[in-house]
């Protein structure tokens, strides 16, 4: 069967989706329409934050406009619409993650959160004095401070794999690394400051040989390229609402039941409890247990509709002209003389973390803003990393299928006029 | 371009490439570190106090342009001030960059200083002028904790 139908893929070729509209695709994001300092807006900050298409914003609009109750304990019909629609927004991200159930799908306030509450809930109950968790030297600050914490109050351990020169992980490090002390493994899908793409799968896969279950923070790895929580199969992913043109306020933790269930409540609450007395409370299943209070019902919603809006495009698509801009741009911005791009792994996201010789990012950054070019300058809440690197702080371009290589031209124009102020 | 150049003077762009007094002051009996987290600036201030007088004045450090020639500006504006007429300075420097004097006039003798007036349209950028002389409060006081813009 196999076999037969490669023969068959052979003969026809490789199968490329069709090309983006990116034209079309642009008007559905009205933010990017603006002016700034009388320049079109080319927004290159997308790892900061994404640009929201109409739909999500209408649908926000809508929830609020014609179905705002509380849900979960209503016995009126507009709770039980507004409890329909979160949880059909919960069935989505199962389906846009493929997890296996909607339980294994907790709401919680973005990446930040989702990797606290496994810190918190998980970490107290498994991870004791001496224990070790491992992370890599790019972690962002999310995924560093939860764990400093927890091994501040267990007495347990951070092991960090290092980097090479280019960005990426030490996989014979790595290896090394994991021990029979080891009890976490919570590692970066997407490098935020340097766009690495880690091989996360491979790293599972090595972990579980030893009985580590992994935490991926995905918060970057989401908007470029379709993730598969089975196919991974990771313990725990994390990711942000707001950084999948969805609203803010609003994030993912995927964890597969088996590990969800043994874990306590991460908040005590309205919602998380299926009996509450003076003398005992017991608490709510899946996913609920780990949802105390009434959640952000819009966002969960909001984010639904940012799903659904990607669905119609196809994260492989996506995945495809993304490879394609960032081939263009690192290309592009190669050629400035005096230009040192941060981060030069194979297997690369759309991000360029660059440095100019003699300028510093923040001023970067400053002469771009003028020019309506909006990129992000500093560490990149990743100061281990520059520390690494060698380097107080980069500016980085950040792309989504949005952008275009006329943005990238425009880009490279503002550095050459950050160069003439310089000169 | 013409106001972008409001904000990168010729002088400040000199005074970032050439910075005067980046030097540490080994005879300093008094040191302050400020920091900016949001963007990594981190400035160490020397002072060499004669009672009240600042007699010598070093900086080291890394930061943006901005942050970089305003300290090496300060460092030759306050050398030989008391104390006192340095804070004053600062408390006049901090009006200007945001924006409390109108249309940069210069009533207060900040002289040269003047050239960071730009600076009060880019509310993003005060911390960056005005850390180097939060540092050096610091120093006057004898502060020991690094001060940090956040």
């Amino acid at each position: 069967m196999t076999f037969a139908s490669d023969t068959v893929s052979k003969k026809m070729g490789p199968l490329r989706p069709p090309a983006l509209d990116v034209e079309n695709i642009r008007r559905d994001f009205p933010l990017l329409t603006q002016k700034i300092h009388g320049k079109s807006l080319v927004y290159l900050d997308n790892a900061a934050t994404t640009q929201k298409p109409q739909a999500v914003i209408d649908r926000i609009t809508r929830y609020y406009q014609e179905e705002n109750s509380n849900i979960h304990r209503g016995v009126h019909s507009l709770s039980e619409k507004a409890t329909q629609a979160y949880e059909a927004a919960r069935a989505k991200v199962r389906g846009f993650l493929n997890a296996s159930q909607d339980r294994e799908i907790l709401f919680v306030r973005g990446a930040t959160e989702g990797i606290n509450l496994v810190a918190q809930s998980y970490g107290r109950v498994f991870i004791k004095a001496g224990d070790e968790i491992v992370l890599s030297v790019m972690e962002h600050h999310s995924n560093i401070v939860p764990w400093q914490m927890l091994c501040e109050e267990r007495g347990a351990a951070l092991r960090v794999i290092p980097i090479n020169d280019t960005g990426e992980l030490g996989r014979d490090e790595y290896e090394k690394l994991l021990n029979e002390r080891t009890k976490l493994v919570s590692i970066v899908h997407i490098s935020n400051a340097l766009g690495t793409i880690n091989p996360v799968k491979q790293m599972i896969r090595s972990a579980h040989d030893r009985g580590i279950p992994v935490l991926v923070d995905g918060a970057q790895a989401v908007p470029h390229l379709a993730v598969d929580v089975q196919e991974l199969d990771c313990d725990f992913y994390v990711f942000s609402g707001h950084k999948l043109f969805g609203p803010t306020g609003i994030g993912i933790l995927y964890g597969k039941a088996g590990l969800l269930e043994q874990m306590p409540p991460y908040q005590g609450g309205g919602d998380m409890i299926s009996s509450v007395s003076f003398e005992k409370t017991c608490y709510n299943t899946l996913p609920y247990k780990f949802e105390a209070g009434t959640p952000h019902i819009a966002g969960g919603i909001g984010l639904g509709a940012a799903i659904d809006y990607l669905n119609g495009i196809g994260m492989e698509r996506i995945a495809a002209y993304e490879q394609e801009l960032l081939a263009y741009a690192t290309d592009a911005l190669s050629g400035i003389p005096g230009m040192r791009i941060i981060g030069t792994a194979k297997e690369k996201a759309g991000v360029l973390s660059f440095i100019l010789d003699g300028v510093h990012p923040h001023d970067i950054g400053t002469i771009l803003d003028h020019e309506g070019v909006a990129v992000r300058a500093g560490h990149h809440c990743a100061m281990p990393l520059m520390q690494r690197l060698g380097v107080p702080a980069t500016a980085r371009a950040s792309l989504a299928f949005y952008n275009t290589k006329e943005e990238i031209d425009l880009l490279v124009k503002g550095i050459y006029k950050v160069k003439e102020v310089f000169a | 371009m013409s106001d972008l150049r409001e904000l990168y003077q010729q002088v400040i762009l000199d005074h970032s490439k050439k910075p005067r007094n980046y030097q540490k002051l080994e005879c300093a009996n008094r040191t302050a570190e400020g920091h900016n987290p949001l963007c990594g600036d981190q400035f160490t201030i020397y002072l060499k106090m004669d009672g009240d007088v600042i007699r010598d004045i070093g900086f080291e450090g890394a930061g943006c342009a901005i942050s970089k020639a305003s300290a090496s500006m300060m460092t030759t504006s306050v050398k030989g001030k008391t104390k006192a007429e340095a804070e004053a300075l600062f408390e006049q420097f901090h009006k200007m960059v945001t924006g409390e004097t109108a249309d940069c006039p210069d009533p207060a003798g900040l002289g040269k200083l003047t050239v960071f007036c730009g600076v009060c349209e880019y509310p993003v950028r005060v911390k960056c002028a005005s850390l180097p002389w939060h540092t050096l409060h610091a120093a006057l006081e004898g502060k020991e904790t690094p001060i940090s813009t956040e």
